[in-house]
């Protein structure tokens, strides 16, 4: 019956087995954290019931701003027990992982944090994980409010399908005041590539690194490029590479690498080994001039006590004044998940002025509508919020709005290569090719 | 009874020694089959699912698994990808080095310790410390220490290194460590003239200077498992084959040079190919360690896996690539596996 060999195979197969668990399977993400209801569902009360609100909001400022609006919408829905399903992890790298297993699974939280834009549509819109939304932004007449922008990097067919509560400004400029002051310089209300690049020469003569990047996590010098190409073609180019009309080796393209790899030779040169955190550390002790970050870098200088226009200052990107690059948070609601009615009202809630000033000071981000009262926010804000009434707004990729997942990553990946060779035309066929290969470059 | 002289009861006696032969193996079969099928589901249907995603066309959060024309496409996107013959490179590079420091320095060590040197109970379980940390721990401490700015270069300073550097007119000693992309002993053009298509890589196939310090991390944790395993073989081998040796008139580097490492062959091949599938599925030490380095010069196969999977949500390519994984794997287990069983048989 069952012969040697045959036992013998069996064992190899048994003993290989255990060797090769390491990598053969691609291990499901471990479960959502406090997502888990604590059993006794028998018993859910008619009325109230659960609200699971699933992001990767962890950190001091982050968890102090959701708990604002958990406290708005306790407020309004007393009954209703808020399951906080955080995941740790920047930017969600790992809650993301842990979110698609969840979907794939039909384990579908009732809201989660989403940024606008790709990662929205492609992610969950098309794949029908969300519903329309439509009706409330009528009802609470958040179409006269929302910028038409936000609004079209919400919609597919028609339809909206998030309610975004908190917006950055991903193109900001930071600078060390102090140090600029020391070697005789003064930046005006905005700074072009070519006069960044002037002010950098002298700074690097006097001795002075220029420019600070913390690119461990590769997405930081990614962003620097992603706000360059946006100064050098302007936003309506700079849109138009998301729907294939401006090709990636266009020459406007190409001269943003240029200028991309010309700002690279400013950088400090333990730029690899810092995160974008370090970096901002970095230059408010006076290790550097200039960082181009998001605004959630203000947020490092105040809690280090700095003051705004005194310590540090801030101007957009070099060459992006007039441009709004948008991050923004927001949440949908899952369809088919538990409790769909409290997350409506959740959304409801968030939407709303009132729990948007609350979150908003708290994040270090503006409200998504553009009728918050002025006098919540400091001097930096208030300059965004002008910024964002009146300003072109573009998509960010780094941040997963702009284009699908693959194209993000494939971006990282041609960075990654670029900061060390230097090759423009090697650079710009990666992205045609990424383009196309993601279905949106032609 | 007359048990002993029944014809029939004589005649019974080897069947049922039969019956009961043949029960033994199937009571083998038996205590096997749950653990058989629980692998066979959760391991060799995973496999070849994970087979069939690479093959598909899956490649966004919405599941396609429809196959993907021509067939291997995906295998050949991947491989035409820079980062994964940076990929492929680093492990290789990384997988030498790591192996010939651990076998080196475990070795000694459990030489050291062979020699009952004052103390040895106690350096043996300080040597072996390492291998009880996981690799995260290791990969953020040794992170700092091979971090430019802190660790090892401010040590050279404070020794004075570089003050003496200096004063010989010589530059600094400042490695950049893990963020240096350089790549060193460039091997393409010589491979281009033995290997058609070298032409189309995109990488240079060399050593990475940044893969080094990862191999050192490496080595620290589980250099003292090496030398676990080498003083248990050590133990093994009797006084009277040293004794041998030495009355032949060897001086005692020539009893380990001659007599005890060639009987720890055994050992050293086992040795050889843990450490080799620990070095191709490394993960979490390089990530926690050095990312994916500087132009991908400290990038692994399993980290390309990781951020194809989840970040890039491109399916089908981080499975091809858990494939690849498994197939190297595959060659390094495979013959060991075969090879000590059939001994065993």
């Amino acid at each position: 019956m069952f012969g040697k060999r045959f036992l013998f195979v069996m064992t190899v197969m048994l003993l290989a087995a255990q060797v090769f668990t390491g990598c053969a399977a691609p291990a499901p993400a471990p479960s959502g954290g406090q997502a888990a209801p604590a059993g006794g569902e028998a018993a859910a009360p008619a009325s109230g019931g659960k609200l699971e609100v699933f992001s990767w909001w962890t950190s001091g400022g982050e968890a102090a701003a959701l708990q604002a609006l958990f406290d708005a919408y306790s407020a309004q829905y007393p009954d209703v027990e808020i399951i906080n399903a955080t995941v740790a992890g920047g930017g969600g790298s790992a809650a993301r992982g842990v979110l698609q297993t969840r979907l794939a699974g039909g384990d579908v939280p009732d809201t989660w944090q989403v940024h606008p834009g790709f990662e929205l549509i492609g992610q969950y819109v098309e794949p029908g994980y969300v519903e329309p939304v439509t009706d409330l932004y009528e009802a609470e007449g958040w179409n006269d409010v929302v910028p038409e922008a936000l609004r079209t990097m919400m919609t597919k067919d028609g339809e909206i399908y998030q309610v975004t509560v908190g917006v950055h400004r991903g193109n900001g400029f930071w600078y060390n005041k102090q140090l600029l002051a020391d070697n005789g310089i003064e930046v005006g209300d905005t700074l072009s590539v070519d006069e960044f690049i002037a002010i950098a020469d002298q700074l690097k003569a006097a001795g002075v690194t220029p420019l600070c990047v913390g690119d461990s996590g590769i997405w930081a010098t990614a962003q620097l490029f992603e706000n360059t190409l946006l100064g050098a073609i302007g936003p309506e180019a700079y849109n138009g590479l998301w729907d294939g009309s401006t090709r990636f080796d266009d020459p406007g393209v190409k001269q943003a690498m240029e200028t991309y790899g010309k700002m690279l030779e400013y950088q400090n040169e333990d730029h690899s080994a810092l995160s974008w955190d370090q970096a901002v550390k970095k230059l408010m002790e006076g290790g550097c001039a200039f960082n181009s970050m998001g605004d959630w870098a203000y947020g490092e200088f105040v809690n280090a006590g700095l003051t705004d226009n005194v310590e540090f200052g801030w101007v957009s990107h070099p060459g992006t004044a007039g441009s709004f690059m948008i991050v923004a948070d927001g949440f949908p609601i899952g369809k088919g998940s538990a409790n769909p009615e409290n997350a409506r009202n959740w959304l409801k809630v968030i939407g709303s002025k009132e729990a948007q000033e609350a979150f908003n000071p708290l994040k270090g981000s503006i409200c998504a509508r553009t009728d918050c009262d002025r006098a919540k926010f400091g001097v930096y804000h208030n300059w965004s919020m002008d910024s964002f009434a009146n300003d072109a707004l573009v998509p960010s990729v780094v941040h997963g709005s702009a284009a699908p997942a693959d194209f993000q990553q494939a971006l990282n990946d041609a960075v990654t290569v670029f900061v060390v060779d230097k090759n423009v035309d090697a650079f710009a066929n990666a992205l045609v090719a990424a383009a196309q290969s993601s279905g949106f470059g032609k | 009874m007359t048990a002993t002289t029944d014809p029939a009861a004589l005649r019974a006696r080897p069947l049922d020694r039969r019956r009961w032969h043949l029960s033994e193996q199937a009571q083998t079969i038996l205590l096997l089959l749950p653990s058989i099928l629980a692998l066979a589901v959760f391991i060799y249907v995973f496999i070849s699912f994970t087979f069939w995603v690479s093959l598909s066309n899956w490649r966004t959060l919405k599941i396609d698994l429809t196959l993907r024309e021509p067939l291997f496409a995906t295998y050949v996107e991947m491989f035409a990808m820079a980062r994964w013959q940076a990929d492929l490179r680093n492990t290789f590079v990384f997988t030498i080095f790591f192996i010939a420091f651990a076998v080196t320095l475990g070795l000694t060590l459990a030489i050291l310790l062979d020699r009952h040197l004052a103390g040895h109970n106690v350096f043996r379980n300080i040597f072996l410390f390492p291998y009880a940390l996981s690799f995260v721990v290791t990969g953020v401490v040794w992170r700092w220490i091979f971090n430019p700015e802190t660790g090892l270069n401010l040590l050279f300073e404070v020794l004075g290194i570089n003050y003496l550097l200096a004063q010989a007119g010589m530059a600094p000693l400042k490695p950049g460590w893990i963020t240096d992309p350089t790549v060193v002993a460039e091997v393409n053009g010589i491979l281009a003239a033995v290997l058609p298509g070298v032409d189309a890589w995109q990488v240079k196939w060399g050593i990475p200077l940044a893969m080094i310090p990862v191999a050192i991390a490496a080595t620290w944790q589980l250099s003292g498992f090496v030398m676990a395993l080498y003083v248990g073989g050590m133990a093994t081998i009797s006084d009277e084959v040293r004794e041998a040796a030495r009355i032949d008139g060897a001086s005692e580097f020539q009893v380990y040079r001659k007599v005890i490492i060639p009987m720890l062959r055994p050992v050293t091949i086992s040795v050889v190919v843990i450490l080799l599938h620990v070095s191709l599925k490394i993960f979490d030490l390089v990530y926690t360690m050095a990312g994916v380095g500087p132009g991908f010069a400290t990038d692994v196969p399993a980290i390309f896996v990781f951020e194809q999977m989840f970040k890039a949500t491109r399916y089908n390519l981080g499975s091809a690539a858990a494939i690849i994984m498994l197939v190297l794997v595959a060659l390094v287990i495979v013959p060991y596996l075969a090879s000590t069983l059939r001994e065993d048989s």
